[in-house]
């Protein structure tokens, strides 16, 4: 009877001892995984930015620019209009750019088509793009993010 | 002389049995033997891979600011630099070319059954391992081409449910891929992969050595005399030399007169440029996510080209468990006409990608 008593509390401490190497692989790999994980560099909060002067854009043409840390395309229309968009296509992230030929904004990794109010028209983007607003500070073109 | 020297390291190391093991190593000859060549035309490319990755290390750098620089200067500076890069880039392809002919040879002759289903599971491994090669060595130069390929392909990954972000932004070093990605990918490239690929490969040569060559279809019923085979050491071996000089000689040809381009450094403000393409190995599957439209029912298209391609590939790993049975019979004629449609996916879908 001692004995049996005696074998279920080495094989119960056993078990204890075995829970342990939870612990250690936790100690060995967690500083490992948070060490991958990259630390998170805070992001100015921009949400207007002046894009360059009129001369700068032709017509019919669209011009990729920084904002903040993302890329956004300023396209001059042929009546002179400006449009602005979130230039990251919605499908796999690509740059897109702005075809006159089409008169839309155009992805070359996929072929996906977005018309001139960001709406994705063909191809496989599942959302439109973020539109901008464009101002026009004199001869300055600014772009606003829409709240 | 030499007899002492063989003494000398039989007494300590029995060298002797292995000897005695490669004299009597044979290698079934039979229809189709021309097929059992290609896994050592692989293995003989990663050797090239491995040399020619150790030479452009002693030169590359790997930061956003300097990677393409590097680059250009082992091309333009370094004496015979574009041919290294040159050779490190075309074998790679040709490497992933002979893993391919060699996993579909293995596949219709059907040398996956019992006994070797974990060769044809540690082969597929390192096909996954060659391809992650490729996708991670493509980004190094820093040319515009790799970083829309790559920031396509870590995007792919980031549509897996639940874990995706989070390994895409493990994968990028960042949100985005940025000049934080491109470290991530040289230690990868140069470090973590070739570690796991020599442990895969030996696994992979040792089950080839302990279980033999797989013998041809009939041969079973064959009686013993008109089994054809031919020694291991020295007649195969020197057969397979003779292949090796072969494609060393179609590799520097290449390499020679096909250089590898450089191409434009990456600027993340810029378009996507028109015709960009990945690598042709993941063409196939490039193309169909063009295909499939952005929503089908309620699910986002590019999910579930993921998750086909997914299921795909599992279906593909567990073969030698899906099909049992012996050569000739419905389940393994099915089982190939599955294959050939395999090939023929992807031999459309690539074609597809580069006429379209």
């Amino acid at each position: 009877m001692e004995i049996e008593s005696t074998h279920q509390r080495r094989s119960f401490l056993k078990w204890l001892m075995g829970l342990s190497i939870f612990g250690w692989l936790g100690t060995v790999f967690y500083p490992i995984a948070r060490f991958l994980i990259p630390p998170r560099i805070p992001e100015a909060n921009i949400s207007s930015i002046r894009v360059g002067t009129a001369k700068d854009f032709l017509v019919g043409t669209g011009t990729i620019f920084q904002f903040g840390r993302k890329p956004g395309i300023l396209i001059r229309l042929k009546n002179d209009d400006y449009k602005a968009f979130d230039a990251t296509c919605t499908h796999l992230s690509c740059i897109v750019q702005y075809r006159d030929d089409l008169n839309q904004i155009w992805c070359a990794c996929h072929n996906g088509r977005f018309d001139l109010s960001g709406r994705n028209v063909a191809g496989p983007p599942p959302r439109p793009l973020e539109e901008f607003d464009v101002n026009m500070k004199g001869d300055e073109v600014w772009v606003t993010k829409r709240t | 002389m030499k007899e002492h020297l063989f003494q000398w390291i039989d007494q300590r190391f029995e060298i002797g049995a292995f000897i005695e093991f490669l004299k009597k190593k044979r290698v079934p000859h039979g229809k189709g033997w021309y097929w059992y060549y290609f896994g050592g035309v692989a293995l003989f490319l990663f050797i090239i891979q491995v040399v020619t990755g150790i030479l452009l290390l002693l030169y590359y750098k790997a930061s956003a600011d300097s990677a393409f620089e590097s680059i250009r200067f082992i091309m333009s500076q370094v004496e015979f630099g574009w041919l290294i890069r040159s050779l490190h880039t075309w074998s790679a392809n040709l490497m992933l070319l002979a893993i391919f002919i060699h996993m579909f040879s293995v596949f219709f002759l059907g040398a996956y059954k019992k006994p070797r289903e974990l060769t044809w599971v540690t082969g597929f491994f390192l096909l996954l391992l060659a391809m992650f090669f490729g996708f991670s060595g493509y980004l190094l130069p820093w040319n515009e081409l790799s970083y829309f390929a790559t920031k396509v392909g870590t995007d792919i990954i980031g549509v897996i449910p639940v874990v995706g972000k989070g390994v895409m932004t493990l994968l990028r070093g960042s949100e985005e891929v940025t000049g934080a990605t491109l470290p991530r990918f040289y230690g990868i490239h140069v470090a973590v992969l070739p570690i796991l690929f020599f442990i895969l490969l030996s696994a992979h040569l040792l089950f080839i050595q302990i279980q033999g060559m797989h013998e041809p279809k009939g041969w079973d019923k064959l009686s013993e005399e008109k089994k054809i085979y031919i020694p291991f050491f020295p007649n195969f071996i020197l057969r397979d030399l003779l292949l090796w000089l072969i494609v060393l000689n179609i590799l520097a040809f290449l390499a020679v007169f096909f250089p590898w381009e450089l191409g434009e450094k990456a600027n993340l403000f810029a378009s996507a440029p028109a015709g960009i393409k990945p690598e042709w190995y993941f063409m196939f599957m490039f193309e169909t996510l063009k295909f499939i439209p952005a929503k089908v029912w309620v699910i986002d298209g590019e999910l579930l080209g993921i998750l086909a391609f997914g299921i795909g590939g599992l279906v593909w790993l567990l073969i030698p468990f899906i099909d049992k049975t012996e050569e000739g019979t419905v389940r393994s004629r099915t089982v190939k006409i599955g294959g050939l449609f395999v090939v023929a996916f992807i031999v459309i879908m690539t074609a597809l990608g580069y006429l379209l």
